[in-house]
């Protein structure tokens, strides 16, 4: 009987959560590393026993650690990110250049083709390779070639958190960066250009610049890669043309802030977005937690709520949060920075709490299992 | 032979309990200990110091023989106490409240 498995990156460590296709009992697994912040785990689509995990600690700094046997084993890989060549700088908040740092890694995407090859988002923002399974990285500089001189930290710092794979064109690849926006690469990477035409961000002086607007997320539909959704500081938007331009589709929306964007794994023109009252609270409104799904690909919304708390709720879903299975009936899944990790096996019209007091959750990956 | 002990999160990374002992050949500095430290055990690169600038990490510490040695040159000898094993090479990560 086919299954699925969380991976679920939080501030003290991860867990795997286990269930069969009718997402109704599960079991929990972990705490792995305990005591890290464990900012994602994925598992790679050609090897689902494949694991990749990011760890990292402000006092002992980064490490990739990779498992053979989804998640119950883990041996550290590399750990070595170096900027190529001369970092150069990037705009600080005082409105100097600054060096690039290294941080941390936010986001690990296994290829679509190859388990020893995978991409790390990093902070400060950079784009890493590895082709050896996790024991060398190298940088992609052409990125920070498109103009990283301009690009600025957010206030949760200048990370590369979103990366998109293009299904049906192995050289094209999409990331994100809080704050400088999104940018796409037609060559493998090596090449890139900034795809923010049509975003409108007042808070930056240009608010139609080419590059600095604080995008959230990113997502696709394997199907129709050329259709992008963008959850952005404000306002969802999406593209009909692979990021040369934005359309917004907010609609109806109780508010347009949030973190996390995912489409449906059957139906392309529906999508998943959880409203924040704003940028200054960072809380559902009204103490609600509701789901706002799209069936239209955006602007008509309707709320989903049953089975998640209604009132006195002040929790926040972070950017990597969110993610849909592909078992026949869609399931949807989410954690919050409270500890819970929610499911639901019918596409958001109910759900469940799989966990409820884990620590903050930085991070939801699923995997369906054959 | 040097005893250096880890704290918790790098003895578990390097899979050890309690203090490490090491050969270190040579003048007994901060930078020899943790070459030595780093060649019997790889993961622990880039977990105390900088892979490439060698700094000590911001909220690393060494302590030996009662004295905070962070901010000391890494390749000063260190403490005789240190050099003849009857005092440890504390590494630990920084005290966080909260």
């Amino acid at each position: 009987m086919s299954g699925v498995r969380l991976l679920v990156g939080t501030r003290k460590g991860a867990f795997v959560l286990t269930s069969d296709g009718k997402r109704e009992q599960w079991k929990v697994d972990g705490p792995h590393f305990g005591g890290w912040e464990i900012y994602h785990l994925k598992g790679s689509p050609v090897d689902p026993n494949r694991l990749y995990a990011s760890q990292s600690s402000a006092w002992f700094g980064q490490l990739i650690q990779r498992s053979e046997d989804g998640g119950k084993t883990w041996e550290p890989v590399g750990n070595e990110f170096v900027y190529d060549g001369v970092p150069g700088t990037h705009q600080w908040y005082d409105g100097t250049q600054h060096p690039w740092e290294f941080k941390r890694v936010w986001h690990l995407e296994p290829s679509l083709t190859d388990p020893d090859t995978v991409f790390a988002g990093a902070e400060d923002a950079a784009l890493f390779r590895t082709s050896d399974g996790g024991k060398t990285w190298r940088e992609l500089p052409g990125l920070r070639a498109a103009k990283g001189n301009l690009w600025q930290p957010g206030a949760g710092g200048m990370c590369l958190h979103t990366i998109l794979l293009d299904p049906s064109n192995a050289e094209r690849i999409f990331v994100a960066i809080s704050a400088a926006g999104a940018f796409r690469s037609d060559d493998a990477g090596q090449t890139w250009r900034p795809i923010n035409r049509g975003l409108k961000s007042e808070q930056i002086p240009d608010p139609t610049a080419e590059v600095g607007h604080c995008v959230h997320r990113i997502a696709m539909h394997s199907a129709r890669p050329g259709v992008l959704f963008m959850q952005k500081h404000w306002d969802v938007m999406r593209s009909e043309n692979a990021g040369d331009s934005w359309n917004e589709i907010s609609g109806n929306l109780p508010s347009d802030f949030g973190f996390p964007i995912d489409v449906h794994a059957h139906e392309p023109d529906t999508i998943y977005v959880v409203p924040i009252k704003s940028d200054s609270e960072h809380f559902p409104p009204e103490g609600k937690l509701r789901v706002y799904r799209s069936r239209t690909g955006g602007n008509g919304w309707e709320a989903l709520t049953k089975g998640l708390p209604q009132s006195d709720c002040y929790v926040n879903v972070l950017r990597d949060a969110m993610c849909v299975d592909s078992l026949d009936q869609c399931g949807v899944y989410f954690g919050t920075t409270g500890g819970q990790v929610y499911a639901s096996a019918d596409a958001g019209d109910t759900w469940n709490a799989v966990v409820r007091d884990l620590p903050a959750v930085l991070s939801v990956e699923v995997q369906t299992l054959p | 032979m040097i005893r250096v002990a880890l704290p918790f999160h790098l003895q578990k990374l390097a899979k050890i309990d309690g203090e490490v002992e090491l050969d270190v050949p040579g003048p007994v500095t901060q930078c020899a200990i943790l070459d030595a430290l780093e060649a019997r055990y790889p993961v622990l690169r880039g977990t105390i110091r900088d892979h490439v600038t060698q700094k000590r990490r911001a909220f690393v510490r060494f302590f030996a023989c009662e004295q905070d040695l962070s901010h000391d040159p890494p390749d000063t000898p260190l403490p005789d106490a240190v050099a003849t094993g009857a005092e440890s090479f504390v590494v630990l990560g920084a005290m966080a409240g909260g």
